[in-house]
């Protein structure tokens, strides 16, 4: 049932396919935690672009990631926007994500307390100081937990890369099991390895959060 | 510019929907003048404070600082509303303190007393320090200078919200009902700080209290606020001694029966 030989065989090259996995998280969350930043605090700057960025989140958030990702894979071209397929898909991946870390990022403005803008302009700062000095380092940790989420979960999404063709480990392992008609291993390597770096991944964000409270709390 | 006031409200209305919650308010504050503004809640004395901060927007008339003006500028002879540039150089000559602080949880005390001086007035990390150490000391807070919010307490938070505003280098003090938010035996600390900002220092301020012993002692006029409207304002001690309006006796025999 289960080739020891093999798993050893196509350790290695799987090991690489890991390496593009990890990249397109690692691209993809960046893209998603600065653009999602972005959108919601163009929204409080200028309060005019707040209903186009509403209709641009929940297109986003209800349409599906692999369609979005086909979109501007397939789709792009016809437009003159021809990228590669990582290109293409993490760029997908970050700015589907990029909508939902956008509502993170709002609801921890609003939790902001109305003094802390007030005591702002009271010392006359800048609005971009205010913002720099005053509220974001104020909203960080307490979304910290639900940008964790997120990066998991977006993690956890980079195997929908392989319908385009990324060479992620989704579509190495598929691409062995085609080759070889033996799928037990790849499969379940490919799954060990996301069962392992969310796990990872789960326990450094809780690390993280007690760092950041023991911090706030002082 | 000397002779005129430092602060001037000229005909300044202010609606929330279509509640009207100052009337037309007409009323100067003369250099180095301390005013207590005291009335019932909803009389419109929190938003005078608020809309001279540039907290609120008004809906009519035209406030004037140190003889120009807050809420407009002159454009080709005419005022017309001001913009961003004019009004952050203008309010740069008001300091606010405010009922809850507010002071920036993430920062000690000695950085929320350099942040703006920093990035506001460009100062020098060491010289804007210098300063702020100055004014902690002067708060009585030297001490406390590396402690979060968090740790302090109240009527220690409002200390620094008070060195904080000074080291803006303000000409107008505004007080926000300061004292409300303190368990009564830091009340005493906090007013004595402000009394000594009024003895050692040559600046304008207006308070809305609700500390009548307080106003009386301290301040150069009480002005009595009613329905969006000054009922009544004179010298302390003759205006608490002896009010001349009616609304004025009862608010006065109210607060004091509760005092």
């Amino acid at each position: 049932m289960w080739d020891w030989a093999y798993t050893f065989e196509i350790l290695p090259k799987l090991g690489w396919a890991a390496i593009t996995t990890i990249q397109a998280t690692l691209i993809g969350f960046v893209i998603a935690a600065t653009l999602g930043l972005a959108l919601a605090l163009t929204r409080i700057a200028v309060p005019a672009t707040a209903w186009i960025i509403s209709v641009f989140v929940e297109l986003i958030r209800s349409t599906p990631l692999l369609i979005q990702i086909f979109f501007i894979y397939f789709v792009g071209p016809s437009f003159g926007i021809v990228l590669d397929a990582f290109t293409a898909g993490v760029l997908a991946i970050g700015v589907h994500y990029a909508a939902y870390c956008s509502e993170v990022y709002r609801a921890g403005f609003d939790n902001i307390p109305r003094g802390q803008w007030e005591a702002s302009t009271a010392l006359n700062l800048s609005t971009w100081t205010t913002f720099r000095d005053i509220i974001i380092p104020q909203i960080i940790p307490p979304i910290v937990p639900a940008l964790g989420n997120y990066l998991v979960a977006l993690f956890k999404e980079t195997p929908l890369l392989s319908a385009i063709a990324v060479l992620e480990l989704m579509q190495t392992a598929k691409i062995m099991g085609s080759e070889t008609f033996r799928y037990t291993e790849p499969m379940t390597l490919v799954g060990l390895f996301f069962l392992a770096m969310s796990l990872v991944s789960a326990a450094l964000i809780r690390a993280t959060e007690t760092a950041i409270r023991r911090r706030m709390i002082r | 510019m000397t002779d005129s006031p430092m602060v001037r409200f000229d005909k300044v209305t202010k609606r929330y929907g279509p509640l009207t919650v100052l009337d037309s308010l007409d009323l100067d504050i003369a250099r180095g003048e301390k005013v207590a503004i005291i009335g019932p809640s909803g009389s419109g004395k929190t938003t005078v404070l608020r809309m001279l901060m540039t907290l609120e927007a008004i809906d009519g008339g035209v406030i004037y600082v140190d003889g120009e003006p807050l809420t407009h500028m002159e454009r080709n002879g005419k005022l017309v509303p001001a913009d961003k540039a004019h009004i952050r150089r203008v309010r740069a000559k008001i300091g606010m303190v405010f009922q809850s602080f507010n002071l920036f949880p993430h920062m000690t005390a000695m950085q929320n007393c350099i942040e703006a001086p920093t990035t506001v007035l460009g100062m020098k990390r060491r010289e804007a320090e210098a300063r702020a150490a100055e004014l902690l000391d002067m708060v009585g807070l030297s001490a406390k200078k590396d402690h979060y919010p968090s740790q302090l307490s109240g009527g220690q938070q409002q200390r620094v919200a008070i060195a904080r505003a000074l080291a803006m280098r303000p000409k107008i003090m505004l007080f926000d009902e300061v004292t409300s938010a303190l368990d009564p035996e830091l009340v005493g600390e906090v007013l004595q700080v402000i009394r000594r900002l009024g003895e050692e220092h040559d600046l304008t301020m207006l308070m809305v209290t609700h500390q009548m012993g307080f106003a009386k002692e301290f301040a150069d006029r009480a002005c009595f606020f009613y329905q969006g409207k000054i009922c009544e304002q004179g010298e302390p001690k003759s205006f608490f001694s002896n009010p001349q309006n009616e609304r004025t006796r009862q608010f006065l025999r109210a607060v004091l029966e509760a005092g």
